[in-house]
């Protein structure tokens, strides 16, 4: 089978889930004819008709606020936000209304709201962001966010057959430069579980989005130097797959933590806090976090590069863990 | 303030859907609107006791807007209520008994004692559901939602109507812009009733809005408006049933204002200190919907008065029912608030600082070889 793309792989998890299943259906700003601001959708108003790809007025918590009310009618609905910095305009709809339905009303809610997130795209301060954490905070939402094409495409499945709210967050450092050779058949990857993307002995780096290949790049680095680094894959936020998390540091004793994402609030400290209560005992170094500055992000290359966390910010920060 | 005859999309006089219905719906009318007076007051009596554990929200003086509109939907229709219209509620099926267990937080109320009031729902397949959807506390929030209840009606080619409705105050929202808009657009078959109580908590329309009436609106949105009297229930019922049909014949979204008036705080603590004197007094002595509604049926349309007494009695007989069992229902257990977040996982853990929880894991695993304090003394 031939390599797709990360993007054209969540087309083709669309695309095939359209055709599984009729009560999915698309909403979103320009998704049409248009194929959305990255094309993400291109083709499929065409096999699909403008009945199930809609093409939305710009009204982010109106269409999530209309997902949620065709949801708990049965429907499937995926909803894209053009940029994910734009779900900001929804969190209400989401984090007030949709997390809490189930539990406060027994409604189900069962839909994807997914969006092109991520820097190191020169995208400035509203065409990068990284919102997750503020959704990862919310009981009630799933939070997946994909570092492979094999995995966008896999877990867009799974996203969309969930019978609650997920919100995928696609990197789009990754759409185009990020290939992958799909598995045969109808290739769902379960929401919660982490991948280990390199195994090694020495350090554990938890991560996961654009950063996973950020990680391997350092961990080859540093192979060199003789120290043999895990990557792991988060793949999901929330659920958080703890066993995965707990297994490497066991095997370790050293964890750095890397995200894109803003430092203060960040997941980083999640994972920190969780290792802490469960997993102190094994470590041999404190938790160490590689993250963004607490800036908005900035345009200019060398702003923007001196922001967000670098192949070799990662690299100093293995060696401190090894050398504690 | 006197119901004028109101006009269809085209201008032309119709006859009047309110005054043609047959007596006994004229009559059921009523039943609505003295139950939905009856179980608040039965409400207020518990929230003396300290039975209603949270905030108790009256619709006094709105009774005919809630239930005059409500009734004129279809058992397959969906609606979804504001706080003040638990009339609208009851007649979509709602009953007492689970009002009065939801507002007492009782373990086998509608939401397990995990929501308040009338913030419940029951929604679904045509036939199998009683079509409403309870609102969440941020105003605004269900018109978008109740556009996409409507949206996958229109996707499915349901026979089935929307009604939403929202206050003076949550027309400011965003949420109601988007939501009206998007169905608009869409020509989602939704109703939505903007009832015009000349308050939100303590914030007068005047404060609300620069718009002379709310019916104004209608046309930035490209929809159909219409206003009416909402203390007149034949009135609010021609309106609404008008617009309902309209909008099941794909005519897209209905904007309806109701004139009404909130006699009530928002809420039972707010000692309406905001409210210019004698305002209160003119719309209870004046313009209050039953009593209006009473004249109609004793005066124009003959009926007996025994036949009211036999309904004000029915009334208080199934509310003293619905407040027995619901007092005799027990509160949830606590672990029971773990349960339902999700649909997979089923159930969350409690935390280790909490009895019953899994401690197997935590603060006794070590790694092999690491020295810890033995309460022996050793090491």
């Amino acid at each position: 089978m031939a390599e797709i793309t990360y993007l054209e792989a969540i087309r083709e998890a669309l695309d095939e889930e359209m055709a599984r299943d009729p009560n999915v259906f698309l909403i979103g700003e320009d998704i049409g004819v248009f194929g959305g601001a990255f094309k993400v959708t291109d083709g499929l108003v065409k096999k699909y008709g403008e009945g199930r790809v809609i093409d939305s007025p710009i009204s982010e918590a109106g269409i999530v606020g209309a997902a949620a009310g065709a949801a708990h009618m049965g429907m499937r609905p995926v909803v894209e936000m053009q940029f994910i910095d734009f779900i900001a305009n929804a969190y209400d709809m989401l984090t007030n209304y949709i997390a809490t339905a189930r539990y406060r009303a027994f409604l189900p809610t069962p839909m994807v709201v997914r969006g092109p997130s991520g820097g190191y795209v020169r995208g400035g301060p509203f065409h990068s962001q990284n919102p997750e954490a503020g959704f990862i905070h919310t009981p009630g939402l799933k939070v997946v966010y994909p570092a492979t094409a094999e995995d966008a495409k896999g877990l867009m499945k799974a996203a969309i057959r969930d019978d609650d709210c997920v919100l995928f967050f696609e990197h789009k450092y990754l759409y185009r430069r990020i290939k992958g050779t799909m598995p045969a058949g109808d290739h769902v990857v379960p929401i919660g579980k982490a991948r280990t993307a390199r195994e090694g002995g020495d350090v554990s780096i938890i991560t996961y989005a654009a950063t996973v290949h950020k990680s391997l790049e350092a961990a080859e680095r540093l192979a060199a130097e003789g120290i043999d680094v895990e990557v792991i894959d988060l793949r999901s936020l929330a659920p958080l797959d703890d066993e995965a998390i707990f297994n490497t540091v066991r095997k370790t004793n050293r964890v750095l933590i890397v995200h894109e994402d803003t430092r203060t609030g960040g997941i980083a400290g999640e994972l920190t806090a969780r290792i802490n209560e469960s997993c102190f005992a094994y470590l041999d170094a404190p938790v160490l976090r590689v993250t963004a500055h607490d800036i908005p992000l900035p345009y200019a290359p060398q702003l923007e590069d001196f922001v967000l966390p670098q192949v070799d910010d990662i690299v100093t920060a293995v060696r401190r863990l090894v050398a504690w | 303030m006197a119901a004028k005859p109101s006009r269809g999309a085209k201008g032309a006089a119709h006859p009047h859907l309110g005054e043609a219905l047959p007596i006994e719906r004229k009559l059921e009318l009523y039943y609505w609107m003295r139950l939905t007076r009856t179980l608040e007051e039965r409400l207020v009596a518990l929230y003396r006791q300290t039975k209603v554990v949270g905030g108790l929200f009256r619709s006094l003086g709105q009774e005919a807007d809630a239930v005059g509109s409500c009734y004129a939907l279809d058992q397959r229709d969906v609606m979804s209520p504001l706080i003040r219209n638990l009339g609208a509620m009851l007649v979509k099926g709602a009953t007492p008994v689970e009002v009065l267990k939801q507002y007492m937080a009782k373990g086998d109320s509608p939401t397990r004692g995990r929501e308040l009031n009338i913030h419940f729902g029951d929604i679904g397949e045509a036939g199998k559901s009683r079509g409403f959807l309870g609102q969440i506390s941020p105003l605004g929030d269900m018109v978008p939602v109740m556009a996409g209840v409507t949206l996958s009606f229109k996707m499915r080619g349901e026979d089935r109507v929307g009604l939403v409705y929202v206050g003076d105050g949550a027309t400011s929202t965003g949420a109601f812009h988007e939501g009206i808009n998007l169905a608009a657009v869409q020509r989602c078959p939704l109703v939505v009733i903007v009832e015009n109580n000349g308050y939100a908590y303590s914030t007068p329309t005047s404060k609300q809005t620069a718009a002379k009436q709310f019916v104004d609106k209608a046309i930035g949105y490209g929809v159909y408006g219409e206003r009416c009297d909402g203390n007149d229930v034949l009135a609010v019922y021609d309106c609404t049933k008008r617009a309902v049909d309209r909008a099941r014949a794909g005519e897209g979204v209905q904007l309806l204002e109701f004139i009404t008036y909130r006699r009530k705080g928002h809420a039972e603590h707010d000692n309406q200190s905001y409210v210019p004197a004698g305002e209160i007094e003119k719309w209870a002595a004046e313009n209050d919907p039953l009593d209006r509604y009473l004249r109609v049926l004793l005066d124009r349309e003959k009926v007996a008065q025994s036949a009211i007494d036999e309904i004000d009695a029915r009334v208080v007989r199934e509310v003293d029912e619905a407040t027995d069992e619901a007092e005799r229902s027990g509160f949830p257990e606590p672990m029971d608030a773990l349960v339902g977040v999700y649909a997979d996982p089923p159930a969350e853990k409690p935390l280790w600082f909490r009895e019953g929880a899994d401690t197997s894991k935590l603060g006794t695993e070590r790694a092999e070889g690491w020295g810890t304090f033995d309460a022996k003394g050793g090491k």
